[in-house]
């Protein structure tokens, strides 16, 4: 059986990875439960987030995460302006393990929505000085538009509101972000089950970020498990191709051949 | 005390000995180089040049480094 981990690469940027999922390190109770977890999801691709260091207590990520088991995707996470998110992703370069970012520019603080104008804005920026920009946004497909002609490496357009493990809440325009744009679609933020992300991949996009619907389960590596095999069925069943839906019964036995 | 000076170190403020370069200030507060990320008054600091940059009365610093975090 085909396994799409194996047989079908996902290129972002001219690199490539086996697995569609891309997890996040946050929120996690227990950094050991946490790698267990990323190892259980198959994920190669794991997210960031750059902060001050706590003079008091420092613990990095990196104490507990080896980077050279993972490809780092340091975020912008908590900027809320052009400028803040390019400086942070100045930071995140300095760090030296590569050029990628995960823009992020949020614009609403209750609902974590984006910036969308700030976000096209810094992502200009940030390819102007050779950065590998994979851009969170929301589900409008004109603003994907402008962030691929901008040079971002994949646009990213939330399921629903990040944290809030809605599922993906119009995937019609998921499909058309992910029909008009040549970059990979990652849809991120929103996904809370394995129904969820089966769902969403069954739209066609080439990829889901995901980092509350494992830390937040009861059982982080059992959640990173069952995410996995929700990622590869729902791709599976997008190259099959589904059957049409329709409102009304069809007979899958023969209708002829009855006793009399 | 003529040889402290004062900075600003991650937003709160410290005496620190005068003349200390940034990866002497780096080795006192326990951190490993290669783990943080510098910036100086708001501009970024190349590793390589961590033991030759002498920190400066009144110098806004910034440690950073990598935490958890997805979206």
């Amino acid at each position: 059986m085909m396994n799409p981990e194996r047989s079908e690469p996902l290129v972002i940027g001219g690199e490539e990875f086996r697995s569609r999922l891309i997890v996040g390190t946050g929120k996690y109770a227990d950094s050991a439960v946490m790698v267990e977890a990323i190892r259980a999801s198959g994920a190669e691709m794991v997210t960031v987030a750059v902060r001050r260091v706590d003079l008091d207590r420092s613990e990095g990520i990196l104490q507990v995460l080896d980077p050279s088991e993972f490809f780092l995707l340091a975020n912008t996470a908590g900027c809320f302006t052009t400028d803040e998110a390019v400086r942070y992703a100045r930071l995140a370069r300095a760090a030296g393990f590569n050029e990628w970012i995960k823009l992020e520019v949020i614009g609403d603080a209750e609902t974590l929505l984006p910036d969308t104008q700030a976000t096209i804005e810094a992502a200009r920026v940030l390819v102007g000085e050779g950065f590998k920009v994979m851009a969170y946004t929301n589900d409008d497909l004109v603003t994907a538009l402008r962030l691929e002609d901008a040079g971002c490496v994949s646009v990213m357009p939330l399921a629903s509101p990040i944290g809030s493990g809605l599922g993906v809440v119009n995937p019609y325009f998921i499909r058309e972000i992910k029909r008009r744009l040549s970059v990979p679609v990652i849809v991120d933020a929103g996904v809370g089950t394995a129904s969820d992300a089966c769902i969403t991949m069954e739209q066609g996009v080439d990829g889901i970020l995901m980092n509350t619907a494992l830390a937040g389960a009861d059982d982080p590596v059992a959640m990173a498990r069952a995410m996995r095999y929700a990622v590869h069925a729902g791709r599976l069943a997008f190259i099959a191709g589904r059957m049409p839906a329709r409102e009304i019964a069809v007979p899958s036995s023969p209708t002829g051949g009855m006793l009399g | 005390m003529a040889d402290t000076i004062r900075v600003e170190l991650n937003g709160k403020e410290r005496d620190v000995r005068a003349g200390l370069t940034v990866s002497d200030l780096l080795d006192t507060l326990d951190l490993e180089p290669g783990l943080v990320v510098v910036e100086r008054n708001r501009e970024i600091l190349a590793r390589a040049r961590y033991d030759e940059v002498v920190v400066r009365d009144g110098d806004r610093l910034e440690l950073v480094h990598f935490v958890g975090g997805g979206a």
